[in-house]
C-alpha cells in the first residue's frame, strides 16, 4: 500500500492516469470551460444571424446546426461536466472522505467524453452536415429526414450517457460510503444533498435517454418502425421517451445549482441556512415530481385532455417546493450580516432571475395558454432564465467561492464584480425581449423573421455580444489568479463560510482527510 | 468490530495512477468509430465499396475487452492483496447495486415504448376516440389488434396506398410468437426458456449457498449447471429468432410488433450472454486459481445479482410480449 502522502505525478501522465478526485474535479472543469465558449460561439453565429431580418451571414441549414449543437453543448458539454467536476472537487471535502470512492473509474467517466465531444463536433464537417434537428432530436427530423452523420450522434450521446451514469455511481456510493464518522445525512451540507439526489436522476433517466436513441438507430438502420406510423409506430413516442429524460434532465441541471447558492448565501448573509431540512425534503419532492411531468414539453401533439388535465396540474405542484427553496433563501439574508463579494453577486442574481423564470415556467405549465407559447420565443426566454441565470450564475459563484480554496490566490474582487454587472446586464438585454417576441409570436429556431420584430432581435443580439465578451473577462480573471493572484493562507477563506472543505489547509493539499475528521 | 471500523476509515485506499482509463477509452472510441461506420456503409454507401469500417470496430473491441480483462485482473490481485479494505468492498457493492438499476431502466425505456403502443397508438391508428379522428384519410381499413398481424401501411396496400410520407416499407408478419399460434404447448419455445431461466436463478443460488458454507464441489457443480442452463437458453433464443425469420415472415420489419418483440428479446438474450460471461468467469476462476471463501467472493456475488435480474426481466417478457 505504501506512501499515502505522495504528491502528483509530473507531468501529462498526472492528468491522463490521474486517480485524485481534485485533478479529475480540475479536468471537469476546464473542460465544460472550453465547451461553454465553443457552445457560446455557436450562439453568436446564431444572434449574429438575427441581428437583422433576412439572411445575412449563414445558409438556414446551418443554422440549425447552430442551435442544435449550441442546446447540446451546452446541456451537456458545458453545464452538466461542469456540476460533476464541481461535485468531484466539493463532494469529499464536503464529507471529510479522502477521495471519491472509485477513482479509476472516475477517470474513466472524464475521459471518455472529450472524444464524444470531438465526435459530435465532427459530425458538422461530414457530408450531409451534422445534426440540424434542434437539441430535442425529434423522430423523424432524426430518424426519416436526418443526415448521415446522426449515426455518429447516436454512438456520441451513448458515451454521453456512459460517462454520467459511472460519474452519478461514484458520486452516489461516496456520499452513501464515505462520510466522516458523525456526519449524518441529515449534517450533510446541501450541495451534498442536491447532488445525492441528482445522481439517482442520472442513474434513472440517462438509460432512458439511451434507449432512445437506441430505437432511432434501429429505425435508421434495421427497419424497425418505433416512430413511425406506416408500421404502427408513432413519433409522438420518440416526444415522450425522449422527455421522460428530457425532464429529470432540467432538474438534474438546476439541483446542484440550488446546493451551490445553498451554500453561499449563508456565508455572506454570515447567518446559518433558513429551514435546512425543508431544503432537503424540498429537493427530494422536486426530484420526485420531475418523473411526472414530462407531458408539459408537449401539450400541443393532441394528447387526451385527461393527460393535459394531469401534467398541468403535476406541474403546478412544482412551484410549491421551488417556491419553499427561494423563501428559504430570501430568509436566509434577512437581517443577515451582509457583503457583497463576487460569488454573493451571482447567488442574489440568481434568486433573481431564476425566479423570473420559475414564473415562466408556470406561465408555461398552463396547457390551454400552452398553445400559445409553444415553440415561441418565449419558451427560449424562459429556459435561459432558468439554464444561464441558473445554472451558470450558480455555475460562475461557486468558481469565485471557492478558487481561493482551489489554487491558494484570490481573484481580483473588481474584475469579479465588474465580470457580474456586464453579465447581469449583458443576459437581461439578450433574453428579457425574447418574452416579448415570443408573446408577439416570433417562433424558436428560424434562421429568418418577420419585421415587427426587428428591433427586439437588434436588441437581444446586441446583449448576447455583450455577454458573450464578459465570460472572456471571466476566463482572463480565473487566469490572472491561478498565474499570478494575492496568495491567501487563511483556512477559512471567506468570514462566514461553514463546512469541512474550510478546515483543511489554503490551497488544499493534493489529499485531504487521509484520516476522517470526527463531525460533531 | 467498531476499531476494525475505523481502522479501515484510516486505511482507504488510493489507488496509483492507472492508464486503464484512457486505454479503456481508446477501445471504446474505436469501438463506435467503427460501428457507426459499419452502420452507415450499410444504410447509405454505395453497395460494394471498400472500406475498413469493419476491421476500426473489430480492432477496437479487442483492444476495450483486452483493456477491461486488464483492468478487472489488477482489481481482482489488488483484493488477494488484501488491499481493499472493508469500506471499499461496500462501495463496490454499491456500485454493482446502482448499475443493475440504470440497467432495469433501459428496460423500462422499451417497456414504456411497448404498453404505450398498445394501449394508446394502436387504437388511435385504428381510429379510436378524437386522436383516431383522421382515420379514414390516413389508415382507412387499418384495425388494431394485438400481436399487429397487419400494418397501417398494409391495410391501405402498401406503400403506394400512404397517404402520408414514405419511411420505409413494414411488412406483416406471417405468425406472431404468441401461445395460441402453437399446436402443442411443448412446442412453445418460451414456456421452456421460462422454465430454465427460472431454474437457472436457483441453481446459481445453490451454489452460492455451497459457497458460503465452504464446500466448493458444490460451488463449482451448481454454478456450471447454471452456465449450462444459460448457454441452452441462448441457443433456444437462437432457434426462435431463426424460425421467425425463416418461417414465421416476423422480423425487424414487420412492423411496431417485430421491432418491439425484437429489440425487448433481443437486448434480453444480449444481457444473458453478458450475464453468462460473468459467470463463466466466476466459474473459472474458482476451478483454475481456487479464488473466492465464504466471506469474500464478491465477484462471484455480483454475477449473481445480474443474473437475478437477467432472470425478473424475462419474466416481464413472457408476460408482456408472448402471454398478455
Amino acid at each position: 500500500m505504501g506512501d499515502h502522502h505522495h504528491g502528483p505525478a509530473k507531468g501529462l501522465s498526472r492528468w491522463l492516469f490521474a486517480t485524485n478526485h481534485k485533478d479529475i474535479g480540475t479536468m471537469y472543469l476546464w473542460f465544460s470551460f472550453a465547451m461553454f465558449l465553443v457552445g457560446g460561439a455557436f450562439a453568436m453565429i446564431i444572434r449574429a444571424e438575427l441581428f437583422q431580418p433576412g439572411m445575412q451571414l449563414i445558409r438556414p441549414e446551418f443554422f440549425n446546426q447552430m442551435t442544435t449543437m449550441h442546446g447540446l453543448i451546452m446541456v451537456f458539454g458545458a453545464i452538466m461536466p461542469a456540476f460533476v467536476g464541481l461535485a468531484n472537487w466539493m463532494i469529499p471535502m464536503m464529507i471529510g472522505a479522502p477521495d471519491m470512492a472509485l477513482p479509476r473509474m472516475n477517470n474513466w467517466s472524464f475521459w471518455i467524453l472529450p472524444p464524444a465531444f470531438l465526435l459530435l463536433l465532427a459530425t458538422m464537417f461530414m457530408p450531409g452536415g451534422g445534426p440540424a434537428f434542434g437539441w430535442t432530436f425529434y423522430a423523424p427530423l432524426s430518424t426519416t429526414y436526418a443526415p448521415p452523420s446522426v449515426t455518429f450522434f447516436i454512438f456520441g450521446v451513448h458515451i454521453l450517457g456512459l460517462s454520467s451514469i459511472m460519474g452519478s455511481i461514484n458520486i452516489v456510493a461516496t456520499v452513501m460510503n464515505l462520510r466522516a464518522p458523525g456526519m449524518t445525512y441529515m449534517k450533510m451540507p446541501l450541495f451534498v444533498w442536491t447532488w445525492f439526489i441528482t445522481a439517482y436522476l442520472l442513474i434513472a433517466v440517462m438509460p432512458v435517454l439511451a434507449g432512445a436513441v437506441t430505437m432511432m438507430l434501429m429505425d435508421i438502420h434495421f427497419g424497425t418502425s418505433f416512430f413511425s406510423a406506416a408500421g404502427g409506430g408513432d413519433p409522438v413516442l420518440f416526444q415522450h421517451v425522449f422527455w421522460f429524460f428530457g425532464h429529470p434532465e432540467v432538474y438534474i441541471i438546476i439541483l446542484p445549482a440550488f446546493g451551490v447558492v445553498s451554500q453561499i448565501i449563508p456565508a455572506f448573509a454570515r447567518k446559518p441556512l433558513f429551514g435546512y431540512d425543508s431544503m432537503v425534503y424540498a429537493t427530494a419532492s422536486i426530484a420526485f415530481l420531475s418523473f411526472i411531468v414530462w407531458a408539459h414539453h408537449m401539450y400541443t401533439v393532441g394528447m387526451p385532455i385527461a393527460g393535459e388535465l394531469f401534467f398541468m396540474y403535476a406541474t403546478m405542484l412544482i412551484a410549491v417546493p421551488t417556491g419553499v427553496k427561494v423563501f428559504n433563501w430570501i430568509t436566509t439574508m434577512w437581517r443577515g450580516a451582509m457583503t457583497f463579494e463576487t460569488p454573493m453577486l451571482f447567488c442574489i442574481g440568481f434568486v433573481v432571475l431564476f425566479t423570473i423564470g420559475g414564473f415562466t415556467g408556470l406561465m408555461l405549465s398552463i396547457a390551454p395558454s400552452d398553445f400559445q407559447y409553444h415553440d415561441s420565443y418565449f419558451v427560449v426566454a424562459h429556459f435561459h432564465y432558468v439554464m444561464v441565470a441558473g445554472a451558470v450564475f450558480s455555475m460562475t459563484a461557486a468558481v469565485y467561492y471557492w478558487l481561493p480554496k482551489w489554487c491558494g490566490k484570490m481573484y481580483n474582487e473588481t474584475m469579479g464584480k465588474t465580470h457580474f454587472w456586464i453579465s447581469f446586464i449583458g443576459f437581461n438585454v439578450t433574453f428579457f425581449p425574447q418574452h416579448f417576441v415570443g408573446l408577439a409570436g416570433m417562433p424558436r429556431r428560424i434562421p429568418d423573421y418577420a419585421l415587427q420584430f426587428a428591433d427586439f432581435n437588434m436588441i437581444s443580439s446586441i446583449g448576447a455580444f455583450i455577454y458573450g465578451a464578459s465570460q472572456l473577462l471571466f476566463l482572463y480573471n480565473v487566469i490572472a489568479t491561478i498565474v499570478g493572484g494575492k496568495p491567501v493562507s487563511d483556512e477559512k477563506v471567506w468570514e462566514g463560510a461553514e463546512g469541512l472543505e474550510w478546515t483543511v489547509p489554503t490551497p488544499a493539499p493534493f489529499h485531504t482527510f487521509a484520516t476522517p475528521p470526527q463531525v460533531r | 468490530m467498531a476499531t476494525q471500523e475505523t481502522a479501515a476509515h484510516e486505511e482507504y485506499y488510493v489507488p496509483e495512477k492507472s492508464g486503464m482509463a484512457v486505454s479503456a477509452t481508446i477501445g471504446l472510441v474505436m469501438s463506435i468509430f467503427g460501428a457507426a461506420n459499419v452502420l452507415n456503409d450499410m444504410t447509405f454507401g454505395e453497395p460494394g465499396a471498400e472500406s475498413n469500417s469493419w476491421t476500426i470496430l473489430i480492432a477496437g473491441l479487442f483492444w476495450f475487452i483486452g483493456t477491461l480483462f486488464v483492468w478487472f485482473r489488477s482489481t481482482i490481485r489488488e483484493n488477494l492483496a488484501g488491499m481493499n479494505s472493508g469500506q471499499l468492498k461496500k462501495s463496490y457493492v454499491l456500485g454493482m447495486f446502482w448499475f443493475i438499476f440504470s440497467e432495469v431502466m433501459f428496460f423500462f425505456a422499451f417497456f414504456g415504448a411497448l404498453f404505450y403502443v398498445r394501449v394508446l397508438v394502436g387504437p388511435w391508428l385504428a381510429g379510436e376516440g378524437e386522436a383516431g379522428a383522421m382515420n379514414h384519410l390516413l389508415w382507412g381499413g387499418f384495425e388494431f389488434n394485438w400481436p399487429m398481424m397487419q400494418t397501417p401501411q398494409e391495410a391501405v396496400g402498401g406503400v403506394a396506398g400512404q397517404a402520408i410520407a414514405n419511411n420505409g416499407e413494414f411488412t406483416s408478419p406471417g405468425t406472431s410468437m404468441a401461445f395460441s399460434e402453437v399446436s402443442h404447448w411443448y412446442h412453445w419455445l418460451p414456456l421452456w426458456n421460462t422454465i430454465i431461466l427460472l431454474s437457472s436463478s436457483v441453481t446459481v443460488h445453490i451454489a452460492h449457498l455451497g459457497l458460503l458454507k465452504g464446500d466448493r464441489k458444490q460451488f463449482n457443480l451448481w454454478l456450471g449447471i447454471t452456465v449450462t442452463l444459460a448457454i441452452i437458453f441462448l441457443y433456444i433464443q437462437y432457434v426462435e429468432y431463426y424460425e421467425a425469420y425463416a418461417h414465421f415472415g416476423l422480423t425487424l420489419n414487420s412492423g411496431i410488433y417485430g421491432s418491439t418483440f425484437f429489440m425487448l428479446t433481443g437486448f434480453h438474450g444480449f444481457h444473458v450472454a453478458m450475464g453468462m460471461t460473468m459467470l463463466l468467469i466466476q466459474l473459472i476462476r474458482s476451478l483454475r486459481h481456487g479464488h473466492f471463501t465464504s466471506d469474500d467472493h464478491f465477484g462471484f456475488e455480483a454475477s449473481s445479482w445480474y443474473w437475478h435480474f437477467v432472470d425478473v426481466v424475462w419474466v416481464g417478457l413472457f408476460l408482456f410480449v408472448y402471454i398478455l
